[in-house]
């Protein structure tokens, strides 16, 4: 089934990882929705949050090949295990003093906050999953919205488990995290299947 | 011991064992050729065209089982090596590729000669470094070569700019190991994925296994018929595949495909259980995907975990080296026999052989394999071009020994034979003989010089049939015998082998032919050979594009 999925990959902190990243994508055909990139707990590496659309046979395949890339030292497709998801948006809604106070309601059901105001607009932050994004945008959409940028997704597993790299030391190691991580077997319409 | 970026280079390729590499200078890259005196036990063998020094780097990994060389200055010497570092991409062959760039500070700038070879090469190597400091020279080379002959192996390009070449660094020696924290080795497989494939094996009825490239890659042709002996299974192979099992053996079957034999197509069809090893369930191979075999189950052992599951449903994926995998999976396999599953595919092979020899005095291509084979007792190696003149040299010769076969497969290049097989030649010393097409032997043959050069002892037996003959097949197939942009003219090439000083003969006959091969024995120098082929010649049997195996056929009546 095609759906949005969420994949971390850890790669080294070099320059032109993210035109290789890019350049696998582009060069496969895979869709990104979007692509957040910024340093991690672990100086030298970078975390990538990506959100593929694609069904599951194809979400494998981006693990697969982006493992393949050297510079890129883990991938774990976390779409089916318990994770906290946000993404950051800033709105500016067309806002005067008429309405200002409808705005501002809106702004409240969805905990979010105003960053800047100004006789005509405001600046609104809206933090959550993209759900929660998408539905203030539409309530916002009735004042008007002069001008909207959003962060796309980052992610974390819940609990103790991390989505952390396997540390160099023990290759034989690294290779069985490694493998682990693209465990997940594609269940989508293959060509071929006899049971 | 300080040097500068062009001798730490230089030392690097000592350290490595390099013997051998291809190259051509420019402007960015003379700090380089300024020291290239002083390393005289690496010799660098200058070609007329860098896309040869990357196919000869290519040729000379395939034949040698070693990483491949070639080096091209900035600018147009790099964007020439770009259709050879894709040929060795696609079929898996372990090379560095260097090349110069525009001092540091005109980087990005558009300097003369500028072009950004990291950025263009990015999808066609395995990986590449743009070195900023002579200092990064030594760890880069020696990940370079790590990541190029380890895993699935492939082109690495290294790109220094001029100034990297003359600044100096600290050599304290060429480093032990290399610190790669995103490419642990992959070589040994999960016990359970070897266990399942087990099961699966050795409850086949009709097992087939489909040796590819990774066989050949690997070094496991011994292994692989123990395993197939031992289970008793019928074997074909990829295109690539050729040369990882004997075709003297009887569990031989030769190769599938578009133009493979019909026997093993309908073999592979009709499998109960399809073993691929070291091979990537190609278009070319499988046919039309949604029809190929929809009973079997599918056993597939690779190196690389992403070709697994990419094209087919595996019901045991086994992602390890073909070498270790097939050594750890042998133990397991059970001694069996499956006297009927081989004798259905005998009677497919009795009622359809692949022997399309006409009768009659002119040179056939199926014919002219064959009495080449015969003439070299079946034991030279072999490389060839792209098109028809391929696809029989891969029918008709029997490959018995292991890297007897170097062909461009996956991207399909035509004009490799003649730089590929001038590279093949350094590694060896017994004559290599280059199956060329006429169309092919154009597009490289400026390589003629550096033959002649080194007088290496190539063979190139073109294939002349006066058409661009697999396009030609195709127009008359399925474009309605519109012919067009297939009629090639073309030089002399018996007096164009002769401006290069090269000996030049031409056999429009089989007696002529038959000829020819006597005149050659002993002979060590290189030789252009123009065999005038009958025109209109198809190859067949045939998988039309789009067709699934089960759907081969035979002539053109079959359509």
């Amino acid at each position: 089934m095609a759906s949005r999925n969420t994949i971390v990959a850890h790669v080294e902190d070099r320059p032109g990882v993210l035109a290789r990243v890019a350049s696998l994508f582009r060069r496969r055909g895979f869709n990104i929705e979007s692509l957040t990139v910024g340093h991690c707990e672990e100086p030298g590496l970078s975390r990538m949050t990506i959100v593929v659309d694609g069904d599951d046979h194809q979400v494998d395949q981006v693990c697969r090949q982006l493992f393949k890339l050297i510079d890129v030292v883990s991938v774990q497709d976390i779409t089916y295990v318990p994770m906290v998801d946000r993404e950051l948006a800033l709105i500016k809604v067309s806002a005067s003093n008429f309405n200002r106070r409808e705005v501002l309601d809106v702004v409240e059901v969805f905990r979010a906050d105003v960053v800047d105001v100004h006789s005509d607009a405001l600046i609104v932050q809206v933090l959550g999953d993209e759900g929660k994004v998408d539905a203030a945008l539409k309530m916002f959409e009735q004042f008007g919205i002069l001008e909207m940028v959003r962060t796309g997704r980052v992610a974390m597993l819940r609990g103790t488990e991390t989505t952390k790299p396997p540390a160099i030391s023990d290759s034989q190691q690294a290779a069985a995290a490694i493998r682990a991580m693209l465990g997940r077997r594609p269940e989508g319409a293959l060509p071929f299947a006899s049971d | 011991m300080r040097l500068t970026g062009a001798r730490i280079l230089m030392e690097c390729l000592r350290a490595e064992g390099v013997e051998v590499f291809f190259g051509y200078p420019g402007g960015v890259v003379l700090p380089l050729y300024n020291t290239l005196g002083e390393y005289p036990d690496i010799k660098h063998v200058l070609v007329r065209h860098e896309q040869a020094a990357a196919h000869a780097a290519d040729g000379y990994a395939r034949v040698a089982g070693r990483t491949g060389v070639c080096l091209a200055t900035s600018g147009p010497g790099a964007t020439n090596l770009v259709t050879g570092i894709t040929t060795a991409y696609m079929d898996s062959v372990p090379m560095v590729v260097l090349t110069g760039n525009v001092a540091r500070d005109l980087i990005g700038r558009d300097g003369f000669q500028e072009a950004d070879i990291t950025g263009i090469t990015l999808p066609i190597t395995k990986h590449n470094y743009l070195l900023m400091r002579a200092s990064e020279i030594a760890p880069a080379v020696k990940e370079a070569f790590h990541i190029a002959s380890t895993g699935r192996k492939g082109p690495v390009l290294v790109d220094i700019p001029k100034d990297v070449f003359i600044e100096e660094a600290e050599w304290d020696g060429y480093p032990q190991g290399v610190s790669l924290r995103g490419y642990p080795i992959m070589d040994v497989p999960r016990e359970e994925e070897v266990d399942k494939a087990a099961e699966i094996i050795n409850a086949a009825k009709k097992p087939i296994i489909i040796a590819g490239h990774g066989v050949v890659q690997s070094d496991a042709q011994d292994e692989l018929l123990e395993f197939a002996e031992r289970s008793d299974t019928p074997v074909l192979t990829t295109l690539l595949g050729i040369s990882g099992m004997p075709e003297d053996h009887e569990l031989s079957y030769g190769f599938l495909g578009m133009h493979g034999h019909f026997y093993a197509n309908m073999a592979a069809d009709s499998a109960d259980v399809v073993i691929g090893i070291g091979m990537r369930f190609d278009d070319r191979a499988m046919g039309r995907f949604a029809d190929f075999n929809k009973t079997a189950k599918i056993v597939h052992i690779d190196i690389d975990p992403a070709e697994i599951g990419k094209n087919f449903k595996t019901h045991a994926p086994v992602n390890g080296d073909v070498k270790e995998t097939l050594s750890r999976l042998l133990p397991q396999i059970e001694r069996s026999s499956h006297p009927e599953w081989r004798t259905e595919i005998d009677q497919i092979m009795e009622q359809h052989p692949t022997d399309y020899i006409e009768e009659g005095t002119g040179l056939g291509g199926p014919w002219l394999v064959r009495a080449l084979a015969e003439a070299t007792e079946g034991q030279s190696t072999i490389v060839t071009g792209v098109g028809q003149h391929q696809m029989w040299a891969a029918q008709y010769y029997p490959y018995t020994k292991k890297r007897q076969w170097v062909t461009s497969g996956g991207l399909g290049t035509m004009g490799y034979e003649v730089p590929a097989a001038m590279g093949a030649q350094f590694a060896q010393q017994e004559p290599i003989w280059s199956i060329c097409g006429d169309g092919g032997f154009q597009m490289t043959s400026q390589e003629l010089q550096t033959v002649a050069d080194h007088n290496l002892p190539v063979r190139f037996a073109i294939f002349n049939n006066g058409f661009l003959g697999m396009v030609r097949q195709w127009q008359e197939l399925f474009y309605e015998n519109n012919y067009h942009s297939v009629d090639l003219g073309q030089p002399d090439f018996v007096k164009l082998a002769e401006a290069y000083g090269i000996r030049g003969i031409r056999a429009a006959t089989r007696a002529e032919a038959m000829q020819v091969f006597r005149d050659l024995e002993g002979y060590d120098g290189p030789v252009v050979i123009d065999f005038q082929l009958e025109r209109e010649e198809n190859v067949w049997p045939m998988v039309p594009a789009g067709a699934a195996l089960s759907e081969t056929i035979e002539s053109a009546d079959d359509l």
